[in-house]
């Protein structure tokens, strides 16, 4: 093993960063968790905070949400992703525009999204619903109603996010030779046979890229879902992340903490063996 | 002559020095409701008229559960602005007001202050630290005075006569009951207006609800509130969009005849006065009304009140701008400013006689003995975060109004605990 050529004190400026902003912050979580805070004042508790959080029906229903609303969002993101993708590349009549168009939810300011889809939600006066009223159908409570909610706002996070996924697979399929469509072309396979056998195995370094980034960002989301519900009606739409802010405005500090610790553990329960498994995948092809 | 233009310049340095040095800029951290910035405003302005060395800086908020956040996060982080407004009762507990705001128990101003105010802004060791700062409000409901002729409707004194009345308003092609619930805050109204109702029944309950012994759900009398919640959802009294309609809409309903009802806070009227104000003398109101019409009274919620953080570096001059807004000079300037929408709790400032038809509803139940009670949240230092949302859900018939009223004796348990209550 070489020895780096750089000295040690290189390290220092990222190092004293790192401690300063990411680990003393996390070990103090850590302990805050574990008490009864109130920011002037910290006493031990214990784990009743986490007791706490699972004992309460409406805290647990936002683990379910954060759950079902990051596993909704990515699969249909990389579904959507794909076949967007596929599309896009296939040299269809005006594709740098529809690239564009696609992309362009994106750039959008989440919070403006939010609010504009409220807008058009809006189960008497919003476009969803006038527009259904006029070929009419009668339309949902798309917010209002307590089995919807949480749907509504999945399917506006996937149209505001399809654009990212969509970018990273056309990356990733002009990464395949054209040399396998043209071996397989030979062979007599099917524009369908070739999408499911050379297209998707071969475009699947991008396909983790996008389950991972958009599972994550699905188990963590709060803006949206603020925006657009704040977790309403009732606690219906809540996800662990709206639950902690929630905690933490009515100044329960010490079990919103314990709120972040539990998505901690969450999140990395769920992608670290993700990852390990996909990169598994990878080594095997 | 040489002197007098020497002795003149050095009067004037004098005099400009002194100015600079007595220069002094008060911060003031308010919520954005327009009524709270006009009367700032008016109050502000007539203190820099006297007092010329004097400015304010003010920054707004937003209100609610945000503003909260806001507020707790910057009196513990000492970045509190000079002089801020927020709520008594149990809000004004939960900032811990012990350490983080002012002592203005000898201000002597509070000599002008109604005593029945001073406990709502009393922290637990005993020192007064705020001063009223508005009008107080009644909670009851809103009504249609266009409707109640058209169908020849009488005011309720009961439950049961008020739920006749929306019967009639509904067969009327109607809405019987505006609900809110796009402004989450507007849903508790049922609930924390019945309080009156709740202490008629059980004159103990808020000192037994302190204590850890009288919860909601097994009090049949603070159970009615959530059972009211249900019960307007389910006889299908609601305006179709319920749950997206904001605060103003259900104010421009009541007012514009769309609806029957409206229950809400006094201050609503001022939504009328900015966006109807034609129709400012179509709306009435009454208390919520309990079974026993011989027990027909209000519940009352206390202004909002001005404090200084400790440790505020301008607090000799924030009080002395106290003094005056707490003073019948600066309750009357308020009142000229936003008009009268409710009783002010300063000594001798009485309300014009020409006030709007809602208002001139609401004062017999002051004038009447005992006809008034203030909200369970003035007179127990515990009131649960996620009421809001927990009424939402009764009142949108997602949760039953039973597992509602336990849902928020859960969410009571963590606020007393958070606050170190005993007994809990």
């Amino acid at each position: 093993m070489q020895r780096s050529p750089y000295p040690y004190w290189f390290v220092l400026p990222a190092a004293v960063v790192f401690v300063t902003l990411f680990l003393v912050p996390t070990v103090a979580s850590l302990w805050f968790s574990l008490t009864r805070w109130d920011l002037y004042t910290a006493s031990f508790i214990g784990l009743d905070n986490f007791r706490q959080f699972f004992s309460e029906q409406n805290l647990t229903l936002g683990l379910g949400n954060t759950v079902i609303y990051a596993v909704l969002t990515s699969a249909t993101k990389t579904v959507c992703g794909l076949l967007l993708a596929v599309l896009l590349t296939s040299g269809i009549w005006g594709q740098s525009f529809l690239r564009t168009v696609v992309f362009f939810p994106v750039l959008v300011s989440t919070i403006g999204v939010g609010i504009t889809f409220t807008v058009l939600m809006h189960p008497t006066k919003g476009l969803f619903n006038v527009g259904l009223a006029a070929i009419g159908l009668h339309g949902p409570g798309w917010l209002t109603d307590a089995s919807l909610a949480l749907y509504s706002v999945a399917l506006v996070d996937l149209w505001k996010g399809v654009g990212l996924a969509t970018l990273i697979y056309i990356a990733g399929l002009a990464a395949i030779s054209p040399d396998y469509y043209e071996a397989a072309r030979i062979d007599g396979a099917t524009r369908v046979q070739q999408f499911w056998r050379v297209t998707v195995p071969l475009v699947q370094p991008a396909t983790v890229t996008v389950i991972t980034l958009s599972l994550i960002g699905g188990l963590r989301s709060f803006d949206l879902i603020w925006a657009m519900t704040k977790g309403g009606p009732g606690f219906s739409s809540d996800v662990l992340a709206s639950v902690i802010y929630k905690q933490y405005q009515a100044g329960f500090y010490g079990l919103s903490t314990a709120g972040n610790v539990i998505l901690f553990a969450l999140i990395a329960t769920i992608i670290l063996p993700l990852t390990w498994w996909f990169n598994r995948k990878e080594v095997d092809l | 002559m040489k002197f007098i233009p020497s002795a003149a310049l050095l009067a004037a340095i004098t005099l400009t020095a002194g100015l600079a040095q007595a220069e002094t800029t008060v911060s003031v951290l308010l919520d954005n409701n327009a009524e709270v910035l006009a009367a700032f405003d008016a109050l502000s302005k007539a203190y820099m008229a006297k007092h010329p060395d004097v400015k304010f800086d003010v920054e707004q908020r937003p209100g609610g559960a945000d503003g909260d956040n806001l507020v707790k996060t910057r009196l513990s982080t000492g970045e509190m602005a000079d002089i801020f407004d927020y709520n008594s009762g149990s809000l004004f507990q939960a900032l811990k007001p012990e350490v983080s705001l002012a002592d203005l128990t000898d201000l002597p101003g509070q000599a002008n202050v109604i005593d029945s105010f001073k406990p709502v802004v009393t922290s637990v060791d005993g020192k007064v630290r705020g001063i009223p700062f508005g009008p107080a409000m009644g909670g009851g409901i809103y009504y249609s005075k266009k409707i109640y002729a058209d169908l020849g409707l009488t005011v309720p004194t009961t439950w049961a006569e008020f739920m006749a009345n929306n019967e009639k308003i509904k067969a009327a092609g109607k809405v019987a009951v505006a609900q809110t619930y796009g402004d989450t805050w507007s849903s508790q109204l049922f609930v924390l207006a019945d309080f009156y109702n709740v202490a008629q029944a059980s004159p103990t309950f808020a000192a037994d609800y302190t204590g850890n012994k009288a919860k909601y759900a097994t009090s049949p009398a603070a159970m009615a509130g959530f059972q009211h919640l249900e019960d307007v959802f389910k006889a299908g009294y609601l305006n179709p969009d319920f749950g997206a309609a904001k605060f103003d809409d259900g104010m421009k309903m009541v007012a514009t005849g769309e609806a029957g009802h409206y229950p809400m806070l006094t201050f609503g009227l001022g939504s009328v006065k900015q966006n109807e104000p034609d129709n400012v003398n179509d709306v009435g109101f009454f208390a919520q009304p309990g079974d026993d019409a011989a027990h027909n009274g209000l519940t009352v919620w206390m202004p909002t009140s001005l404090y200084a953080p400790a440790g505020s570096k301008n607090l000799d001059v924030v009080k002395d701008f106290f003094n005056y807004v707490a003073s019948k000079e600066g309750c009357e300037l308020m009142e000229a400013t936003n008009g009268a929408t409710g009783p002010y709790l300063i000594k001798g400032c009485a309300l014009p006689k020409d006030v709007p038809a809602s208002v001139a509803d609401m004062l017999p139940y002051f004038q009447k003995d005992g006809g008034t009670l203030p909200a369970l949240e003035f007179l127990s230092p515990i009131k649960g975060p996620n009421l809001e949302q927990i009424t939402v859900a009764v009142g949108s018939g997602i949760t039953s109004a039973a597992d509602g009223a336990k849902q928020y004796d859960q969410d009571v348990e963590k606020q007393a605990k958070q606050l170190g209550l005993p007994n809990w």
